[in-house]
């Protein structure tokens, strides 16, 4: 007789078939089982306690921390798990900010949708929890403690899938929040605004900041003209919003929709991701010839930049400098447009539809703003505009299609597969084969770079010219990738880096879905996409030659508008660790850094002798020597800044050389003033 | 005294270094590194914290969650008393609260203030001590005294007052 693993369920036979547990189990045989702690994509948590069923000879268990063992009799509906279901939603309702009419969630919401669901008409229990304040330090995410129901998705998200941990469980018992360190805002720690938190989060505790108010009231002002940019990933995201299938290709109709908002021109970001191909492409070809600054990193993800930033400042010189194609849009359509539409630069304003959150934060990098005009003005979500349209009334699944305005709005397949895991090394790679090659190439699809593996390889051989490729995606992927690279595991040559897992198409500004194969569904539609266009290779744009004949003339130029460069970033803010008894203002700082790097390479002493020699020499009126956590140059440590000098490989004669040389042009300034 | 007290700041900063030295940097051994860190600032400050939390490799926020977890850890200054009165069943039934009430007039302990602004005293209550056939309890640094009055409560208070101004002095 055939071995088969079954269970019964409810009292019908099911095959098992290696699911994790049997929450996957009894959802694949077609029973949506409730949770709100558990992603397929996470660890398991088993919080929630709402996905419990009854397993005879065991009694009331969690379902998804509970394996599938074969001839087990489960019971998911019984009377008992009825009333505790709706108990625990009940006590979770009790102490949740019940303003739902006015959430950014609202209709989006996993707690209102299982409250109904479960049936759930009336609350008993009176609330106990004071109200906290909201932290909208960030501009890409809204933390609202006071709708956090514990579940801790967006802990896990962080920590598991992005390997950062910027927020985390505190305090105890009924006092537990989810909160960054030291209870500061988002802006202040090491949070890269990739938004995953609030794509997981059930409710409204964590949400999508928004700038739809900002649009409207430019979009209402006669004197000013505003453009827009879509970016690839929100044309096969947009239709979720209006009860269309996933992954629906709705690019015509979305133009259509900005046209009828009021947007004077509707232009896409897939022609600057053309330009960004061609940019990096020629970069990266430059850098293998010269063999310098490899691998290269892409460079298109505001999340992995500021990831980067942080965590690996001794990597930043292999970031690829190209800006991403939100920002060298901005950045050409600023230049161009003025003359194009006969109109003033103050009076252009250049929106971005992005379905990501960090592209908010990137697009207020100071490098990125000319004479206080930021290059890009506003960032909406994917679910911005969807809400944008639905307050206008547009009824999206009838409109006409319309099509993207010239030049700025043409683009190739490579533009728009960018929006994929994969899309940016294979853009490059079209480009790069042909390059080192020299011949045309017919066949553009490289199928290696594609799929929703967490990391992926290729390589190549073209005229004794071998290349090898790296694409991850998701945060924790990057860092190991990064920590290979730093350590010389690893022979890649270029690695593209993208935050969110799937790539763009995942990113946290998209519709909200709960659904495991969303990602699949919008990948292969940006794959149809290309498919269906005449051109797929970003040189072959024609409208990208003409902007190198007519804008990008020379060098300079070029690199004004399409390139940029990085900085080290802290990951805290803090005052560091204070070494002198009183802080009295106008002290000349004098900052040791502590971090792991610096300490390795004998930070410790060097404070030591500094404050020594500070204290014989009389200088601790006019010095305040504080230990600092890690300015982010440990390759080069010990790191000392004294005022805003930063010294690095610093030695005891190099710091007081150039304390001295600071008191004496304060007490200069002090004398002639 | 500027001299002493960047020195002592020194020392300390050293004294953690040792510290996390001897548990060799390990992750796991986050707590008892916490409760070192503790006896050597009577609390946990901040930047210690952010320190802490880089040298091991793990987030802050982590090292933020346990230390506000755990009621043996606090992240504000604590004085240099600590005094711990027993709010266990027992000694409750033998009036703790009476108790505190007598030393929170005492040390002019007001509204939530746990320590008193000279930083000598800090005041708090603890669920159970272990000892209740001793109650009501309370433990000044570690000293455990059982069977307290409020006469003595006030006589303890007084003595260490006495003991610290005369080092002083």
């Amino acid at each position: 007789m055939e071995d088969k693993k079954t269970l019964f369920i409810d009292g019908r036979e099911y095959r098992i078939n290696g699911e994790r547990n049997l929450l996957e189990v009894i959802r694949k045989a077609g029973i949506d089982i409730p949770t709100f702690c558990y992603h397929s994509e996470l660890s398991v948590y088993g919080a929630c306690r709402l996905c419990i069923v009854d397993i005879e000879g065991r009694g009331i268990v969690g379902s998804c921390s509970t394996p599938a063992e074969p001839g087990m009799k489960v019971h998911t509906n019984t009377p008992e798990i009825r009333e505790m279901r709706k108990i625990t939603l009940e006590l979770l309702l009790a102490n949740h900010e019940q303003n739902c009419l006015t959430c950014g969630k609202n209709s989006n919401c996993k707690l209102q949708e299982l409250a109904s669901r479960l049936g759930v008409d009336n609350v008993r229990f009176k609330p106990t929890h004071k109200p906290k304040p909201i932290d909208r330090s960030s501009p890409s995410i809204i933390r609202d403690p006071n709708k956090c129901v514990l579940c801790g998705d967006c802990v896990r998200m962080c920590h598991e899938v992005q390997g950062i941990g910027a927020i985390d469980f505190a305090y105890r018992g009924s006092d537990v929040m989810v909160l960054p360190a030291f209870g500061k805002d988002l802006s202040e720690v090491e949070c890269v605004n990739c938004g995953q938190c609030a794509r997981v989060c059930p409710t409204g505790a964590l949400t999508v900041a928004s700038q739809i108010e900002n649009v409207w009231n430019e979009l209402h002002n006669a004197e000013k003209t505003v453009v827009v940019q879509i970016a690839p990933a929100v044309r096969v995201a947009l239709g979720e919003m209006f009860g269309m299938k996933a992954g629906e290709v709705v690019t015509g109709k979305t133009i259509t929709a900005l046209k009828r908002l009021g947007f004077d021109k509707v232009y896409d970001t897939s022609f600057t991701a053309d330009l960004t191909v061609v940019e990096e492409a020629h970069e990266f070809l430059e850098r293998k010839l010269n063999g310098e600054n490899l691998p290269q990193f892409t460079s298109c993800c505001p999340a992995w930049v500021k990831f980067a930033e942080q965590y690996y400042p001794e990597l930043l010189s292999n970031l690829s400098t190209c800006r991403s194609p939100q920002q060298m849009f901005g950045a050409v359509a600023k230049k161009m447009l003025p003359d194009l539409l006969d109109i003033n630069r103050e009076n252009l304003v250049v929106v971005s539809i992005m379905p990501c959150t960090a592209k908010k934060f990137e697009a207020l990098r100071p490098e990125f703003n000319i004479d206080g005009y930021p290059d890009v003005d506003y960032v909406l979500s994917t679910q911005e505009l969807g809400k944008m349209i639905k307050e206008a009334g547009l009824n999206f699944i009838d409109l006409e299609t319309e099509s993207f305005d010239l030049p700025l709005g043409f683009k190739t397949g490579a533009g728009v597969i960018f929006g994929a895991s994969g899309g940016v090394s294979e853009a490059v790679l079209r480009l790069a084969v042909e390059k080192l090659s020299g011949n045309k190439i017919e066949k553009v699809d490289f199928l290696d770079v594609r799929g929703c593996e967490g990391i992926k390889e290729t390589s190549f051989t073209i005229n004794n010219t071998s290349v090898k490729i790296a694409v991850v995606h998701s945060l924790a992927n990057a860092r190991k990738i990064a920590d290979m690279v730093k350590n010389g595991e690893c022979d890649y040559d270029l690695i593209e880096v993208m935050a969110c897992p799937g790539g763009c198409i995942g990113g946290a500004g998209q519709p909200c879905s709960f659904v495991d194969t969303i990602n699949e569904s919008r990948t292969q539609s940006l794959y149809n996409i290309d498919k269906n266009l005449q051109i797929h290779k970003s040189q072959d744009n024609p409208y990208i030659a003409e902007l190198y004949e007519k804008v990008l003339t020379d060098h300079k130029i070029t690199h004004e508008l399409l390139h940029t460069e990085y900085n080290n970033r802290k990951r805290m803010s803090d005052n560091g660790l204070s070494f002198s008894e009183d802080n009295k203002n106008g002290k000349l700082h004098v900052d040791v850094c502590l971090g792991t790097g610096c300490y390795l390479k004998g930070a410790q002493d060097l404070l030591h002798e500094i404050i020594t020699n500070i204290v014989d020499k009389n200088l601790a009126e006019q010095v305040e020597v504080r230990g600092s956590f890690c300015f982010e140059h440990c390759n080069n440590g010990p790191t000392v800044r004294v005022g805003k000098h930063l010294i690095e490989k610093c030695t005891l004669k190099l710091v007081l050389s150039e304390i001295n040389k600071q008191l004496k042009a304060t007490q200069t300034t002090a004398i002639s003033s | 005294m500027e001299k002493t007290t960047q020195q002592k700041a020194m020392r300390k900063f050293t004294k953690i270094c040792d510290i996390v030295n001897q548990y060799n940097r390990d992750k796991s051994k986050l707590i008892p590194i916490l409760q070192k860190v503790q006896d050597e600032y009577r609390y946990l400050p901040e930047e210690v914290l952010t320190f802490v939390a880089t040298t091991l490799n793990i987030p802050p926020a982590t090292v933020y969650g346990v230390a506000t977890f755990y009621a043996h850890f606090t992240l504000s200054p604590r004085g240099k008393y600590v005094i711990r009165i027993c709010d266990g069943t027992a000694c409750h039934v033998k009036g703790s609260n009476k108790l505190l009430e007598t030393l929170r007039e005492k040390l002019n302990l007001k509204d939530k203030n746990t320590t008193t602004s000279d930083m000598l005293f800090t005041l708090e209550t603890v669920s159970c001590l272990g000892a209740c056939g001793l109650a009501p309890v309370l433990v000044i640094n570690d000293v455990v005294h059982g069977q307290v009055t409020r006469e003595k409560a006030i006589k303890l208070i007084d003595e260490i007052i006495e003991k610290e101004n005369k080092n002083a002095g």
